[in-house]
Order: structure tokens, then C-alpha cells, then sequence
């Protein structure tokens, strides 16, 4: 059995499949959202040293994984539409970016928040919180960058490089916890703690990280289909599309 | 139960600021970025339909 999956690097057969998929990411995002939000707020249980300040790990922590990979799957498709010139591709980048933008910022912004009852700063410039705040830049010069060029094939490829360059910041993050002296804890917010807490604490942010998981495809996809309208307003297929209903 | 009462709860134990603060803000971004996806949509749809209509225009 061979599958081809170039056949669905062409817009024309992958914005009608996007179409499709759309709803059930939309839906399942929703649902575990509902879910994790019950097991964060009623079922997760106050934390004895942090109280229910902790609560905002829920939201926090999913963001801050979100922020990374979105950033390495952007990065991924960037390259491909360098390497194998496919146009989908660089649409998927260009897609990706501003969710990526949002959670890194909502990872700040409530690291903030749980900053300042934790540790009594809201911000301090430690490798953890620097390198994250890096990130944001680099998906804000992303953004920038491909707006600032008209050609958008040759925004793409600019884009592109950028995007790669910027790849070196994500290990940055994710070790800089252990790399340096942090101010911010580990990786480890689960093992210090009884077990019996663990385990639902741990599943509310699971449960909650799918939810931002699901949403952001969602979005990228309905963002995509906007990009792949707007680009190619001119091609065949599309023109077909406007006698039916959207 | 963790909450004894709706105050209890809004109250996160003193860290109510923070809490929702981290939530709400959250909640609103991303009811802000479902808002603009569904504008830039009905920027493409309009350009699309004065597009086509004008097309028709041109070949009758």
C-alpha cells in the first residue's frame, strides 16, 4: 500500500481536507477543556505549600510547552518550504506563528502572576523567564518579517531562515533550568510531592495541554485556509469554490 | 469539596488576583484570536465575492 502524501502538500486537495478536520479539532479542544479546567478547579487539591496559588500551573505550563513546540512544528514547515520549494508548506509556518505568539505570551503573563505571590517579583532576568521572553521576539521578527516583503514566496523563504536560526533558543529554554541557576524551579513540579497529588494534578495538566494541543491545530488550520485563499485568489480552483456555498 | 462556598472560590485562598488574572486574561486572548480568524475570514469570503461577481461583469 502506497500512500501519497505529496497529494495533500497541494492546497487545492488540502483546504477542503482542512475544512473537514477543522471541526473535530474545534470540538475535542473544547470538551477536554471543560474536563481539565473541572479537574484543575474541583478535583486537583490545594497545594500545601503554595495554597491555590499554584492552580495557575494548569494554564501556565501547557502554554509554556505549547510555545516551544508550535515554535519547532513552525520551524519544521518553514524548512520544508525551503527545501522542497512546496508553497503549503510555508503557509503552514505562516499559520502557526501567531498562536505560537499568543501562548508564549500567555506562558509570561501568567509566570508573572504566579511570580509575584511565589517568589515576590513579577519578573526577574533569569535564563528561564530571558530565553522565553527571546522566543516571543523571535516569533514576533517571524511576523514581522514576512509582512514587511511583498513577493510572499520570497517572505516565506525569509521567514524561513529566521525561523531556523531561531530553533537554537528552544533547547535554551527547556535546559536552561538546569544549565543555569535559576530562579525558576525545574522540571519536576510533579515527583516532590505525595503521590495521590501528583497523579491529579498531573492529569488536570495533561488533559489541559491536549486542549491547548487540539485548539491550536484548529487555529492553524483555519488560519491556513485563510492564507490559501488570499494567496491564490487567482487560481482555478478557487474560482470553482465561489459557486458553492462557503 | 474543595470550595465551601462561591466567595470561597473566588476567593483562591487569598490568591484570587493571580489566579484569575492568569485565567481570564488567557480566556480572553483566546476568544480574541477565535474573533480575528473569523474576521480575516470574512475579508477573504467578501474580497472572493466581489472578485467573481466582477469577473461576470467582464465576460457577459
Amino acid at each position: 500500500m502506497k500512500l501519497n502524501w505529496f497529494k495533500y502538500a497541494a492546497p487545492a486537495t488540502f483546504y477542503p481536507l482542512a475544512g473537514k478536520l477543522i471541526p473535530w479539532f474545534a470540538w475535542s479542544a473544547a470538551i477536554l477543556a471543560v474536563a481539565g479546567l473541572y479537574l484543575s478547579f474541583f478535583v486537583a487539591p490545594t497545594d500545601f505549600q503554595q495554597g491555590e496559588s499554584y492552580r495557575i500551573i494548569f494554564i501556565h505550563v501547557p502554554a509554556a510547552w505549547m510555545s516551544m513546540f508550535i515554535y519547532l512544528v513552525m520551524a519544521g514547515w518553514a524548512a520544508a518550504g525551503l527545501v522542497f520549494n512546496t508553497r503549503l508548506s510555508s503557509m503552514m509556518a505562516s499559520a502557526l506563528a501567531p498562536t505560537g505568539a499568543l501562548f508564549t505570551f500567555i506562558a509570561l503573563w501568567t509566570g508573572a502572576l504566579w511570580g509575584k505571590p511565589t517568589w515576590g517579583a513579577w519578573w526577574v532576568w533569569d535564563a528561564r523567564l530571558t530565553s522565553e521572553l527571546i522566543l516571543l521576539f523571535l516569533y514576533l521578527g517571524f511576523l514581522a518579517l514576512h509582512a514587511s516583503i511583498d513577493d510572499p514566496r520570497r517572505a516565506d523563504r525569509a521567514g524561513a531562515v529566521l525561523a531556523l536560526v531561531g530553533v537554537v533558543n528552544v533547547p535554551i529554554i527547556y535546559f536552561s533550568v538546569k544549565w543555569w541557576n535559576t530562579l525558576h524551579q525545574g522540571a519536576s513540579v510533579s515527583m516532590t510531592m505525595a503521590p495521590k497529588m501528583a497523579a491529579t494534578m498531573l492529569l488536570g495538566m495533561l488533559v489541559m495541554a491536549l486542549a491547548c494541543w487540539m485548539y491550536s491545530i484548529a487555529a492553524a488550520l483555519a488560519r491556513v485556509r485563510c492564507i490559501i485563499l488570499e494567496r491564490e485568489q487567482q487560481a482555478e480552483w478557487i474560482a470553482n469554490l465561489a459557486k458553492e456555498p462557503t | 469539596m474543595i470550595w465551601k462556598s462561591l466567595d470561597d472560590f473566588i476567593a483562591m485562598g487569598g490568591y484570587g488576583f493571580y489566579v484569575w488574572g492568569s485565567y481570564l486574561v488567557t480566556a480572553v486572548i483566546i476568544t480574541g484570536e477565535i474573533l480575528m480568524l473569523r474576521a480575516r475570514r470574512r475579508a477573504v469570503d467578501t474580497s472572493r465575492r466581489l472578485q467573481q461577481s466582477l469577473s461576470e461583469q467582464v465576460n457577459t
